[in-house]
């Protein structure tokens, strides 16, 4: 039977709406809609959760994606130069930094730094918030790093040997032409990591919070406790998700005009 | 002190197995264009990024107003702001105009004043031909006018010694006149130049001594008239039948 690649398409574009539709209507019919508001999305419960939910929870958020992001941007960018530097030393650094802070999960590198080293070295972080956005700083540097080396490598070779036939010295040359049209690759991807870093903030109440540094995930996860309803989790997920679209909507936007641009 | 800029001495260079350039020997007076002609692969392209050490060289010396480049005590950086270069692919800064182009090494590296810089920057591009075309980006300008920008930048440096690694090539042929007639100039003033060119009409012309490179060795060189119009070798007449019958 011979259909066209076209034809077939359309069909599973049909077979897709068709099972939609169905999961829809089933939905309607069969799920209990006022159980199911009253499990999760309670108005009452939703109007409790202001104005702690910003003014304490989305703002430790904030604190900490900044910590982390400013950290890991500083981190990633050292690492990348170290990465490409002809100093075979730095590059074996760079190189096994990268792969150790990648190859551990998020949680056990916040569990080590968080507990272990204090414990070990009998020392305790001078500041919560530090304790949480190192860790993740840490990491956050690794990712970047190679992000930020395929944005200077792709820098065409000739702006640096342009730069240093004018007589400027490596660093300077780096500085004022590689990096700034290095940057106009990285900023898309670095955005996407700074969205991916702003959830995972939320694995930083692994290591306890005060009732200062309580973070949005764990307000809503102690709301749920207090309350035995799900709506405080739901609108946590909600106020990440303010946070997260802008920028993912940025991203896109780059995205097409780097498109447009290129064509 | 004596008349030589740039006195290379058995320079080799070699690419891993690939012995790209074997013994050179060559010294540039002041004022002198020498023309470096020769077919592809010869090695043409390394020894003009050697003089400036954009390679290094495997060993031999290249000597610049008396000051050994591949010696590691070299400020090298100091030294090639006396060494102009403009490349086969111009290499403007694609994110900076055609001003900041031709400041932004007056700047950071001379240490001139924004005025002075600038200044001097809106002489060299009207003298390029390109006085309405400062706030312009790379990306705005034809070839032509991006390599005329090149020389400018490399111009304000105020060089000693200016090298053109087949400057005109990457240029559609209605564009490539513009870019020579500045060459032509900057010769006819004076100005050092080692140029690597396909283009033999402008070795005719400009150069007072032309250097024919074939396998990484210097095979004939001489005033045009005699290696362009009279070739001894016949590497060189080969050469030269090839790119003028076509
Ligand atoms: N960076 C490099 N790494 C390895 N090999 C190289 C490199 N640069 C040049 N070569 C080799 O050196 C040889 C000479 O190259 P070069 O570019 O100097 O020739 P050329 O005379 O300028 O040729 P063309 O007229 O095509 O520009 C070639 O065999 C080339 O493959
Ligand atoms: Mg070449």
């Amino acid at each position: 039977m011979a259909i066209s690649k076209r034809k077939r398409a359309q069909y599973t574009r049909y077979g897709v709406y068709v099972v939609t539709s169905v999961v829809l209507i089933a939905m309607v019919f069969f799920v209990d809609w006022n159980k199911l508001q009253d499990a999760m999305f309670r108005w009452e419960l939703v109007k409790d959760q202001f104005p702690g939910i910003l003014t304490t929870a989305a703002r430790n958020t904030l604190i900490f994606t900044i910590l982390g992001f400013a950290g890991g941007l500083i981190l990633g960018l050292l690492l990348a130069l170290m990465r490409l530097s002809k100093a075979r030393a730095y590059r074996y650094f760079a190189a096994t930094y990268i792969e150790v802070f990648r190859g551990i999960p998020l949680v056990v590198t916040l569990l080590i730094l968080g507990f272990g080293i204090p414990i070990a070295f009998k020392w305790s972080w001078p500041n919560p918030y530090l304790r949480g956005a190192v860790p993740l700083a840490l990491v956050a540097g690794a990712y970047m790093a190679e992000t930020i080396r395929a944005g200077i490598e792709a820098v065409p070779k000739g702006q640096m040997e342009a730069a240093r036939s004018l007589g400027m010295s490596y660093s300077r040359a780096m500085a004022t032409i590689v990096i700034p049209q290095a940057l106009r690759i990285i900023v898309p991807p670095l955005t996407n990591e700074l969205v991916l870093l702003i959830k995972d903030t939320s694995l930083i109440s692994i290591l306890g919070v005060t009732e200062g540094t309580i973070d949005l995930a764990r307000y809503g996860r102690n709301g749920v406790f207090d309350t035995a309803n799900s709506t405080p989790l739901i609108v946590a997920g909600l106020v990440y998700m303010i946070m997260t679209i802008p920028l993912t909507q940025l991203v896109a936007y780059m995205e097409r005009r780097a498109k447009a641009a290129g064509k | 002190m004596s008349d030589i800029v740039v006195s290379i001495r058995q320079l080799n260079k070699s690419f891993g197995d690939n012995h790209v350039l074997r013994g050179i020997n060559l010294e540039v007076q002041r004022g002198e264009v020498v023309c470096i002609i020769g077919p592809s692969g010869s090695g043409k392209s390394t020894l003009l990024r050697c003089v400036n050490l954009l390679e290094t060289p495997t060993s031999g010396q290249v000597i610049f107003l008396g000051d050994d480049l591949t010696d590691h005590d070299c400020d090298i950086d100091s030294a090639r702001t006396k060494i102009g270069m403009v490349f086969q692919s111009f290499n403007l800064f694609p994110h900076m105009t055609a001003l900041e182009n031709i400041c932004v090494a007056q700047r950071k590296v001379l240490k001139r004043s924004a005025e002075e810089s600038e200044a001097k920057a809106r002489a060299l591009l009207a003298r390029v031909g390109l006085g309405e075309k400062a706030d312009s980006y790379p990306g705005q300008l034809s070839g032509g006018q991006q390599q005329r920008v090149a020389i400018a930048r490399a111009l304000a440096m105020d060089p000693t010694v200016m090298l053109f690694d087949e400057a005109t090539s990457a240029l559609d042929p209605e564009l490539v006149g513009d870019v020579l007639r500045v060459m032509k100039s900057l010769a006819e003033e004076g100005m050092t130049m080692l140029v690597v060119t396909h283009e033999m009409g402008f070795a005719s012309n400009a150069a007072t001594r032309v250097v024919f490179m074939d396998g990484g060795v210097i095979v004939e060189e001489g005033p045009p008239s005699q290696v362009i119009s009279a070739p001894q070798e016949e590497r060189t007449r080969a050469f030269l039948s090839s790119v003028l019958n076509h």
